[in-house]
């Protein structure tokens, strides 16, 4: 499906200074986007995802501090400066964020969006030009041209949130970055918009990056999915092998927790994600793990390659010849109490 | 908490609503305003009537701009009905003063749906949670932080001491819906409206909240009114369900027969778009196309229907529906092709004032007749799109085309086996009507 990754991160770090210590938002993490492909990161709220996104970008807050490799096109984004990053984020990496009319200026026509977006990354296109590849692009997200010299506010929620869509896709990108990009959506509207995020493969070559909480849509819209938890990769491979058969507890924890039509009866995740400035120790999700083993509070876990091309970072998969010895034994704990819980 | 004493004695209906409207009315202009124009009304509720059983959680169900929460808020009184009754207790509670009605919110209390800007952040937990019993002149000092004590317990929020004195920023996105709830329940309501007390929390959570709501139901013979546009945790939570859409109950019944065997075209839309984690889920692509439209100018006929995929002849078709159709084949046209459609068509806006007929001139030195083949076209690249089904006939005549729909006929509540729908297919009237309309147009066709 895919030739060579468009995107590898390696070693991937961002941290946050606050008044109350470092925030460890990503912690190291190593990840591959294929060329035209679709990947979920899935994961709940404050386990870094949105940092990761951002951090593949070069996009980060201020106050905020990355190491590792973002290699794009032979190159590392990390610490480059940022008039090359400004040069590369629109005709090769694009974002488009959760909140459409916040991102598009209330006193611009939609067409002078486009022309000020093509102007600055390809200059030299004609009027012609502009207009022509800008009512193609809106017109593939299902955007009439009648609307073309429209204000944004005269657009509903998913329309303006379509136009950002095309405003990315315009210039071609080899990869987008979209950060809960249906979040606020209605729920028809939100299947509207998935459906064409998934077919950008076919529409328009382009990777796609889709960060999300919600699992039912990368079930849905995505090729791989990778599972974080408290700023590391918990599990990655092919989205549907993992919802068959999740091989990191807390994937099957949060599988079974997710509320859909078929969902037999409910059931929650004890505890609560940790905080990411002091978490737990070893495998962080081991107070809360259904599963968890000695070794799971003592040594941090060993990223495993599975058979289908999938990786974990739990104990469960070994290696056996680093579980010291009584180490699989079940791990004793206290009870959680709901005071400590979300 | 003490249990409410058991009445069976009391009527079996706690809120029961008829006929009932909430209107906004929109600002005009200065002008507007100035010569007492009027500038319009948004029907937020138009003409819902439903009971609400003691004991019972009905949901409420719609997208944004459905009126499911306009609805709840006027039960609670915090929004003016325009029009109907709603009885509460057997007592018709739309005409209170404000003053009556503030001894009455001791019995009707609300969740709302994000929990960081429901509590004040410079109060602490113990002084949120004792607030609406202060207000109220519940009990003394000792009696009212004994009470909020065993309130926090029932929520889960035990021990409650190691709560009290923290503010709401300190807790987690659970812990503080648990105090909404606690607020919420501490006077002993028999009604609790929860505005999509859920759809922030992380899903991880979402189960526990849910739990607890289901538990205080048990405890404390609470009645709900769920509101959401979730319809998968409302299949875990409610008894009853009720889909909203432009202000109006477009089906009804138990949730059992709305999941087993949805009617409206538009329940089938929300529960095949729900995302679905299962391995061999895809994206739906078969959902109605649109958003839900301008509640200040609905569609006309049923308002479902420009997105509706089993709209026909009776549906309410009209200039809007053209405009939509045109504009839909031309975003997906090359641009040369869209521009000499659009050089035919003319100025489109006149399209934006609702009626079933209009008389469409077609733009600088084009004729009707162009205007006629032009419509003729798009009609045969697309003959199975619902929108001819409601076009009684097309007529050119010199530089313009008049365009006649066949008039739109509201739909009316009909009872289909336990649920009651708001839709023609299901009237048997309409069906009737629907056939001789189309024996009119093929008589129509043969004569052109």
């Amino acid at each position: 499906m895919s030739s060579g990754p468009v995107v590898s991160v390696r070693d991937l770090r961002v941290y946050y200074g606050t008044p109350r210590g470092t925030v460890r938002a990503v912690d190291r993490v190593s990840l591959d986007i294929g060329e035209g492909e679709v990947l979920g990161l899935v994961g709940e709220s404050g386990c870094g995802k949105s940092s990761l996104g951002r951090g593949i970008l070069g996009l980060l807050p201020e106050g905020a501090v990355s190491d590792g490799e973002v290699l794009y096109g032979g190159r590392n984004l990390v610490g480059m400066n940022a008039k090359e990053l400004r040069r590369l984020r629109g005709p090769d990496l694009g974002l488009i964020f959760q909140e459409p009319m916040t991102r598009l200026n209330p006193l611009m026509r939609i067409e002078d969006h486009f022309r000020e977006t093509l102007e600055q990354h390809e200059s030299g296109l004609t009027d012609r030009e502009i207009r022509t590849r800008s009512l193609e692009t809106l017109g593939q997200m299902g955007i009439p041209p009648t609307r073309f010299r429209q204000y944004p506010h005269e657009f509903s929620g998913g329309m303006r949130q379509r136009i950002m869509i095309a405003l990315a896709l315009v210039l071609r990108p080899k990869l987008l970055v979209a950060d809960e990009p249906t979040t606020s959506l209605d729920v028809i509207v939100e299947a509207q918009i998935l459906g064409i995020l998934s077919d950008l493969r076919r529409t328009f070559g382009t990777a796609l990056l889709l960060i999300t909480h919600n699992l039912g849509i990368v079930a849905e819209a995505c090729d791989r999915v990778a599972v974080m938890y408290a700023g590391k990769i918990a599990e990655e491979g092919n989205a549907g092998d993992v919802f068959a058969d999740p091989a990191h507890p807390y994937t099957r924890e949060l599988l079974r927790s997710t509320i859909s039509l078929e969902t037999a009866e409910l059931h929650s995740i004890p505890g609560a994600p940790p905080n990411l400035i002091d978490p737990p120790p070893a495998c962080r999700f081991h107070p809360r793990c259904p599963s968890a083993m000695v070794v799971c509070a003592d040594r941090d876990p060993v990223e495993q390659m599975l058979d289908d091309d999938r990786r974990v970072l739990c104990w469960l998969h070994g290696p056996a010849e680093r579980i010291p010895e009584g180490g699989t034994e079940p791990l004793e704990r206290e009870e959680i109490a709901v005071a400590e819980e979300a | 908490m003490q249990r409410k004493p058991d009445a069976p004695a009391r009527s079996d209906v706690l809120v029961s609503i008829r006929g009932l409207k909430t209107y906004y009315s929109l600002r005009g202009s200065f002008l507007d305003r100035l010569v007492g124009r009027e500038a319009g009304s948004v029907k937020a509720v138009d003409d819902v009537s439903l009971e609400l059983r003691r004991g019972e959680v009905l949901g409420l169900v719609g997208e944004s701009g459905s009126g499911k929460t306009t609805l709840g808020r006027t039960i609670l009184g915090l929004v003016s009905a325009t029009e109907g009754s709603i009885e509460f207790e057997g007592r018709e509670i739309t005409k209170l003063s404000e003053r009556e009605f503030r001894a009455l919110r001791r019995e009707m209390q609300i969740v709302f749906q994000d929990p960081h800007a429901s509590l004040n952040p410079a109060m602490t937990i113990g002084q949120l949670v004792e607030h609406p019993l202060q207000i109220h002149g519940v009990g003394t000092r000792t009696e009212r932080r004994i009470r909020v004590a065993e309130t926090l317990s029932t929520v889960g929020l035990d021990p409650p001491e190691q709560f009290m004195d923290k503010y709401a920023s300190d807790l987690s996105g659970g812990q503080k819906q648990r105090v909404v709830i606690a607020r919420a329940i501490i006077l002993n309501p028999a009604l609790l409206v929860a505005d999509e007390p859920v759809s922030m929390l992380d899903m991880s959570v979402r189960a526990k909240i849910l739990e607890l709501m289901l538990y205080l139901k048990r405890e404390l013979n609470l009645t709900y009114l769920y509101i959401t546009h979730d319809l998968a945790t409302a299949k875990f939570f409610c008894d009853r369900i009720a889909i909203l859409y432009l202000g109006r109950i477009v089906e009804i019944g138990p949730s059992e027969a709305i999941y087993a065997d949805p009617k409206h075209p538009y329940t089938k839309a929300l529960l095949r778009a729900i995302p679905d984690p299962d391995p061999h889920s895809s994206v739906p692509r078969d959902l109605p196309p649109g958003e839900v439209p301008d509640a200040a100018r609905p569609p006309l006929g049923c308002t479902f229907h420009p997105r509706c995929p089993m709209a026909f002849e009776v549906c309410g078709w009209e200039t809007r529906d053209l405009r939509d159709l045109l504009e839909a084949r031309w975003a997906l046209q090359a641009q040369e092709r869209y521009e000499a459609e659009q050089a035919v068509m003319g100025d489109l806006t006149t399209l934006e004032a609702p009626a079933p007929r209009i008389r469409l001139h077609a733009g600088r030195g084009r004729t009707g007749a162009e205007m006629a083949a032009l419509l003729e076209a798009v009609r045969d690249d697309a003959p199975d799109a619902r929108f001819w089904t409601g076009v009684k006939r097309i007529v050119a005549d010199g530089d313009h085309v008049e365009i006649e729909w066949f008039d739109p006929i509201p739909p009316r509540p009909l009872e289909a086996g336990p649920t009651t729908v708001e839709c023609h297919l299901f009237d048997d009237d309409a069906l009737a009507e629907a056939e001789r309309r189309r024996g009119q147009r093929a008589s129509l066709d043969a004569v052109s």
